[in-house]
Formats: structure tokens, sequence, C-alpha cells
């Protein structure tokens, strides 16, 4: 059998559509030169030596001693914190969907823990982590009188970690949780099993592959976070923060961009375990919705203790996130607690603080909106369209989900600081605010994606097709029907790049030049100098500023969302 | 209305695709020919997985062929994206804009050709009461019945005026009763507009009501072409007889062909047939409807009855002929004798009703 005529005729169609065709190169060439090929360097300059194949650059880097510990650490970090966030999140997700909360204000409490993380710069819980237990913590020196407390190191950092990354195990095991049909579990019931026993022989067998995906998308976290080893890592360097530093503290560039491909290594196997295995097997045991309402567990020896457990944690995040603020109020940590307003006073005029704020959200502003309409785009084409390219595109923009900050960083400065492949090519956007904007929407563009296809994949293909069917072409559907039906997703895309961009600092923080002021940087730097009162300061008003305008979109959606007619 | 009727014509078409399952490539299309009038209404017909909506959607633009050619008017299209093909397509989910009310989902296809707007208001309005949805425009799409939205897509493919109008199983998400008003409604409309309408549908009732011609359609390929009524009563293959409507099958031999009848011989009883083509000498299959087939005190074979069933209407039989089971409606059974479960009956049919295959 030939399919050459069908082949030749899609073929002859997809150019037909000139808009299409251009917009499908441009991606195409845009993913190409700003995910794959700061990738490709870094291999290349890992291997390559004045022009020549060689091992022994890395070599060198695997037997550097600072190398081998930060190696271990990332994996024993990752590992502690994979399991933890999992638990924690399991938990959360168990008394929220199997669980009658008594209270209005539990259910408000853990939706709050679940979107603090989502609007909190990620080094928050390390500041007010020191703030309370370090060695002039509130609670370690001035509460309970203990004068050599150190949090620096994995205990500080693993529970830093936990606590910002379970609510995303929460919200992933809720999903999950949810599609369960509660007459499996009753049928287990009705055969005698009692509820410890349908937990364990039919939910948590459900959930297996839900729960190793939480796992490892938390471990790709870990090993990509950069902040928090950062603050209150103390002696305990991860590879991130190591390949900082081997740039930055030791000028190696080479022997950088080798340890960026080992943790590049890492962050893509776990990726590809997680995306095509763990997802597919996610998928095959849980499919559809629940049938029907479940009735929740009343029983108060199972829900009171349940309870118990998840608000004190909350409890106990929520004080985290709040002692940001009295960071920034009290007036001198560790002795004086009076309040005052002086550290935002010196936030603002001293230590650069609005200007800092005016780069980070005009950078930021110019960056997602051109991430929202791009993995609209690449969305749009993924689902809806046929060609060749397709799984190139879509290959390479949710590979960018598992690139760590630290090695995109990396990556660009090997690549573009000398042109490309060191040629002299496209060398000018080096340096340039324009290389942060593109760190800003490569960072922001895996999430945008992945949202704009499970929306899209919502919308009923022939709903798009009676558009084209009536005469519309490619671009006419994308913004007239397409656009429109999945605009919750494009504001939600917008306002999470906007966040993520002000929020940032791994790739940030190795692009950046003096001319630019960003708040994550700022923060970084006091917090290194010890000036947590300001650190705090800029911290709060960063997390301000990210919860009105997330806020702000709430609100749009309420009123101006397609919910309204999309619901049926 | 002003439009261009356009013929159709499938130049052996087929397409391939590959089985998720097996990887392995396979005909959904095959080697498919039609001639289709301007102005008809002519219906796809056969099971799911017979390939009928893939041709549509050939015919559409949506797919494209494997080979052979598709042309409307007369003109070669299988190049044009569906944007650019002079057809436009009622979808089984309707496919409404769920963002539009129903004059901007009926204007849609106007507003891309350009039609000045006050051109457009009018046509809208026109075709609104054509569909018998006048008044309604400004409701929002979910605000209407299923068969409310039905209507609203017609009227969106109509307004424009195609060539051809194409109906992916229209009616499947209506309830029984409102499928059976909104076939007549289509046809009405169909004849009213004097449209080419392609319809593809797996219900051979549907069928029956609202073709000038039937493609029955079986494992990708044409099975027979016909109007309704030649494909009820001469069938070509067991498959086609057995599709639409029910169908008694009874095998035997053809003797002979005399004074305009054929003579078959069944388990050595001979009877007349309706003359067929079959050879003299050939094995052939008799096809018998159930209402045509009559349950007597005397007849051509005795039969053992195992169902005797009351349906208002008619008397429905389940009967044996040796091992051949035997469906028959005995219609009107007010005054005629009901046999019981258990009691031979004798089975006898007109030649003229008996189609032989």
């Amino acid at each position: 059998m030939n399919k050459n005529q069908s082949a030749r005729l899609d073929r002859t169609k997809f150019f037909a559509d000139p808009v299409l065709v251009v917009t499908v190169f441009l991606l195409i060439a845009m993913l190409l030169l700003f995910v794959l090929y700061p990738l490709v360097i870094l291999l290349v300059d890992s291997f390559l030596e004045e022009g020549h194949l060689t091992g022994a650059i890395f070599e060198r880097v695997l037997h550097l001693q600072r190398f081998k510990v930060a190696f271990w650490n990332t994996l024993l970090d990752g590992m502690i914190v994979g399991v933890l966030s999992t638990l924690i999140g399991l938990l959360f997700a168990y008394v929220d969907v199997y669980v009658r909360l008594r209270s209005r204000i539990l259910e408000k409490l853990f939706n709050l823990v679940a979107l603090l993380p989502v609007v909190s710069p990620p080094f928050v819980l390390s500041l007010s982590m020191i703030c309370l237990f370090g060695r002039a913590g509130f609670i370690t020196k001035y509460l309970l009188g203990i004068r050599n407390s150190n949090i620096y190191g994995l205990g500080g950092l693993a529970v830093v970690q936990t606590m910002t990354f379970f609510p995303v195990c929460y919200m992933m095991l809720r999903g999950l949780l949810r599609n369960i049909d509660p007459s499996l579990e009753e049928a287990a019931r009705d055969m005698g099993a009692s509820r410890w026993k349908v937990f364990t022989s039919v939910t948590f067998p459900l959930i297996l592959p839900g729960l190793g995906n939480a796992f490892l998308v938390t471990f790709i976290e870990c090993a990509a976070d950069f902040a928090n080893p950062m603050l209150i890592g103390g002696n305990y360097d991860t590879l991130a923060t190591t390949i900082y530093l081997q740039i930055t503290g030791a000028y190696d560039k080479q022997g950088a961009a080798a340890m960026a491909i080992v943790l590049l290594s890492i962050t893509i196997v776990m990726f590809i375990i997680q995306k095509y295995y763990l997802e597919s097997k996610t998928a095959a045991t849980l499919t559809g919705k629940a049938s029907r309402a479940r009735m929740p567990i009343t029983e108060k020896r199972v829900t009171a203790p349940l309870t118990v457990l998840c608000s004190l944690i909350s409890v106990f995040v929520i004080v985290m996130y709040v002692m940001v603020l009295f960071g920034a109020l009290f007036k001198v940590w560790g002795r004086n607690y009076s309040l005052s307003l002086e550290h935002f006073r010196r936030v603002l005029f001293m230590h650069g603080g609005l200007r800092a704020f005016k780069d980070s959200a005009i950078l930021s502003a110019i960056a997602s909106p051109i991430t929202a309409v791009l993995s609209m785009i690449i969305a749009y084409l993924v689902v809806k369209k046929r060609f060749k390219g397709r799984g190139l595109i879509e290959l390479l923009s949710i590979l960018a989900m598992a690139v760590p900050g630290t090695v995109l960083g990396v990556g660009y400065i090997r690549g573009f600081s000398g042109g490309i492949f060191h040629s002299g090519i496209l060398k000018g956007i080096y340096g340039t605010s324009l290389i942060l904007i593109i760190a800003f929407v490569v960072r922001s563009l895996p999430t945008g994606t992945r949202s704009g296809i499970s929306a899209l994949r919502q919308i009923d293909k022939s709903i798009e097709e009676s558009a084209i069917d009536l005469g519309a072409g490619s671009s006419r559907v994308f913004f007239t029907v397409t656009l429109p039906l999945i605009k919750d997703s494009f504001l939600s895309g917008l306002v999470t790049a906007f966040v993520r961009s002000i929020t940032a600092i791994s790739a940030v923080i190795l692009l950046v030049t003096p001319r630019w002021k960003m708040v994550t940087i700022q923060i970084n730097s006091l917090a290194e100098k010890g000036d947590y009162g300001e650190a705090c300061g800029f911290a709060t008003i960063l997390i301000i500023i990210v919860y009105a305008v997330v806020a702000l979109m709430n609100l749009f959606i309420k009123h101006f969302g397609t919910s309204k007619y999309m619901e049926e | 209305m002003a439009n261009e009727k356009k013929g159709i014509r499938l130049d052996h078409i087929s397409k391939i695709y590959v089985d998720p399952k097996t990887k392995k490539d396979f005909y959904a299309v095959k080697d498919v020919s039609l001639d289709i009038e301007p102005g008809s209404f002519v219906t796809l017909l056969g099971p799911s997985g017979c390939g009928k909506t893939t041709t549509l959607r050939m015919i559409a633009g949506f797919e494209s062929p494997d080979e052979g050619g598709i042309y409307l008017g007369g003109e070669k299209i299988d190049e044009l994206t569906p944007d650019k093909r002079d057809s436009a397509m009622v979808f089984q989910s309707y496919a409404l804009l769920p963002h539009y009310n129903i004059f901007d989902n009926v204007a849609y296809g106007l507003k891309i050709r350009k039609v000045p707007k006050d051109e457009i208001k009018k046509k809208v309005t026109d075709i609104l009461k054509l569909v018998g949805l006048e008044g309604m425009e400004a409701r929002m799409t979910n605000q209407l019945s299923g068969g409310q939205q039905q209507r609203v897509a017609l009227a969106r493919a109509l307004v424009v005026e195609p060539g051809v109008l194409l109906f992916d199983e229209p009616l499947s998400n209506l309830d029984a009763k409102l499928r059976v008003t909104m076939r007549t409604e289509i046809r009405r409309i169909q004849q009213e507009a004097g449209i080419t309408a392609v319809y593809v549908t797996h219900d051979q009732s549907e069928a029956m009501s609202i073709s000038d011609q039937i493609i029955i359609m079986n494992g990708g390929v044409v099975a027979q072409i016909g109007t309704p009524t030649e494909i009820y009563y001469h069938p070509k293959s067991e498959f086609v007889a057995d599709f639409i409507g029910d169908a008694n099958f009874l095998r035997g031999r053809m003797l002979r062909h005399e004074g305009g009848c054929g003579i078959v011989d069944i388990n050595g009883t001979e009877v007349r047939v309706e003359d067929s083509s079959v050879a003299d000498g050939a094995d052939t299959t008799i096809v018998l409807r159930p209402e045509s087939t009559i349950l007597d005190a005397e007849g051509f074979f005795p039969v053992d009855v195992v169902v005797s069933c009351f349906m208002g209407a008619y008397q429905l039989y389940h009967v044996m002929l040796g091992d051949t089971k035997l469906i028959i409606h005995e219609y009107n059974p007010k005054n005629k004798r009901i046999f019981q479960q258990g009691e031979t009956a004798y089975l006898s049919f007109e030649s003229e009703n008996a189609h032989c295959i």
C-alpha cells in the first residue's frame, strides 16, 4: 500500500496556508536556537577542545572532589525531598478528597497552602527559615535561647524544599484521587474490607504510578532548584549551585558546561521516565471521571488525626510566609523586635529597589505575553494540526521543562557570548535585556504549552473543523475560534509566565548584567550579606505584586472567562 | 437560493489508515467510485467502520485520498484545503461556536466571504426562518435544545450557499422521536434549497426515508448503489439484504427460468421465485422479507413455531425450517389464524416477493 498521494496532497494543502507555514518555520527555528542549541553547545564544549574530540574535560570534572560531593548531594536531597513531598502531598490530597472538612476555614487554609508556592519567589521559605531557626532565629534564640543553632545544610534545605514543593504533589494527587470511581472502593468495602484495607488494596495501587509521577516531578524541581541551596544550603552544595560557582568563582566555563551536562542528564532521564512511562500508566489505571459523588469519611477516629496533622502543617507553612513580612518589619532581627518601616524605606530608596522592581516588572511584562501567545500557538499546532515537524515542536517545547535554569543559563553563556558556535553570529544579544527576555520565555513556555494542550484537548475537534469548512484559514480559526475558547488557559498562561519571570533567579543570575537590576538577584545578594531585613522587605513587596496580579486574573476570568458558556 | 447545484464525482478513491493496534496499513476506503447528480440527496449508509465518514471527510477536504481523485462540479478539488472547497458540512456534534450567539454562528461563513453587513443580516434572518428559528438570533448556543442546535448547524451550512451540503450523522445525538421529525425537515429544506446533499448515517430507516440514492458501504468498499426501493427489494448481497431491514435467507439451487419466473429447488421442493440473472444450475439464496412471508395451515414447507408474540401491529413469529431460523411478521393479525409456540405451520410466499441472489 502506498500513501504517497495523500502525503503529497497533505503537503500541498499545508503549503497553501502561508501564515501557517511561516509560523511553523519560525517556531521551529526559535525552538532550535533557544532550547536545543544551548544544550548542544554544552555537549560540544565539554567534548571538544581546540577542535579535537576529547574526554579530558569530563575526566577532569568527574575527578573534582567538589563535583563528586555535589553530585551525591543533589541525588540525596532529591530523594529525601521527593519522598517527603509526595507523602505530605498525598496526605493533603487524601484529606481533601476523602474527608469531609468541618469548616470553611480549613478549606480556605488548604487552598491558601496550595496557592502560596505559586505566587511566592522560590527562596522565600529559606529566608523565613533562617529568620525563625537560624543563629539569631526568633524561635531558636529568642524563645528557646539556643545560641549556636545551625540551620544551614541538608536538614534546613530539605525542610524548605519540602514545604515549597509538596503543594505541587498535593494538586497532582488531588486530581488523581478525584478520578477514582468511588464504586471501586465501595465494592471493596462491601466485600468486607476495612478502611485501611481499602486504602492499601484499592486506592494505593491505583495511584501508585501517580505517586511515582509526583516523586519524579519533585525530584526534578529539587535538582534544578538554585535559590534555596544557595541561601540555606551552607556547605551543602548541589550541582546547580556548584555549576554557578564554577563559572563565577573558578571561571571554569568548560568545567561548568560538563557539570551542566551531568545535571541535565539526571533531570532528562527522570523526566522521560515520568512523562513517557508513568504518565501513561496513570492514565491507564485511572480513566474517565468518577461516576458519582464520593461519600466522605466521617468517622472521627479517621478524620480527626488526619485533619489535625494537615492543619498543623498548613499553619506552619503559612507562619513561615507571614514571617517574611515580620522579617521586614522588625527593626533588628535577633535583637530588637520593635516594628518599623525602616527596612522598606531602605529597600526602596537605598538598594535601588524601585529600579529593580521596575526592571523586573518591565522585562517580565514583555516576556509574558510573548510566552502566552507562543504557548497557545504551539498547543494549537500540536493538538489540531498534522504536519511534519509537529513532533519536534512538541518535544522541544516540553523538553524545556526538564532543563534546569542553571543549565540553560550556562548554555546561553557558552552559546551566545561568542556568537552561534563561537562564530560571532548573534553575538549581539548576549548581555542585553533581549537574552533575559528569551530566557524568561523559554523557562515559562513548557507550563503554558502544557496547559494550552490540555485545554485544547477538551475542545471538540469538529468545532474548529466547522470554521475551516466555512472558509476560515488557520490564522482566522486560531484567533476567532481557538483562542476565545481557551481564553482562560491563555490568561492563566499569561499570568503564570509573568509570575515565573519576575520570581526567576537560576538562569537570570548567570545572564544579567549591571545594566539591569533584578529583584530576585537583589534579594539573593542581600541575604548572602546577612541583610535579612532588607531581603524580607524585597520579598514581601514581590509577593504582594505577584499576588495582586494573580487575584486580578482570577477576577477577570470570573467575569469575562470562557467557563460561562463552556459549562454544560 | 442562488447557489449553483454541483455534482460530485469520486473517481476510484482509496484511503489507507494505520491500525493503531497492529501498526499495519489497511484500506479504510477502497476503490470507491460514485457519480452524484446535482441537486440529489445521496446517503452513505453502513455499519461503523465501513468508511462512510472517511469518504465524506475526503469530500470535505479534511482527509486526503491515497488513490483516485475527487471532482466537484467537474473541477478536481484534491489539492484544495477544506476552507477553499465549495462544500459545507453539518457535524455530528453540531460543532457550533460556543462563544457566539446564533446570529454570529450563522453569519460566520458570510463574514469570511466579506458579504456586506446588511446583506448578512437579511440572509441570516431568511435562513433562520427557513429552519424555523426566527427571533432567536440573540440566544447563546447552550440555551438551545439539541434539535434547535441541529437547525442552527444546518442554517450555518446552508447560508453560505455551498455547491454541496455534507451531513455527518447529524441526527445521532437526538432522541428517537426528534430524529424522525428532523429527518423530514432536512429533506424539506434540501428540496426547497435545491442543493446537492451527501448524508452519512448508520441508521437504515433514516437513509430510506430521505434519500434519492443510497450507497451501502461495507469494509471500505461500496456494496450497492440504488434507490431505497431497489435496495430494499433487490439487494445484491446477503450483507445488503440483512443491513436494510430484516431478511430471511433460504438456500437452494436455481433449476430453470420459465414464464418470467425462476424455479428454485429447496430441499427437494420446487418453488417459484422472481426472475433473476442467476444462471440455471447455480447455487442461490432466496431473500424473503418477514412481512412478505406467509404462515398458514398449508404452504410450501412445514415449519416449527418457536416464538409467537403479539406486537400490536403484527404477530411476530420465529420459525424453524430445518436448521434455518426465519422471522415472520404477520400484519393485521386480528382476523388471522394465530399459531402458538410448539405448533407446526406451513410457510409460503408470492413468487414476486422472493428475490434471488
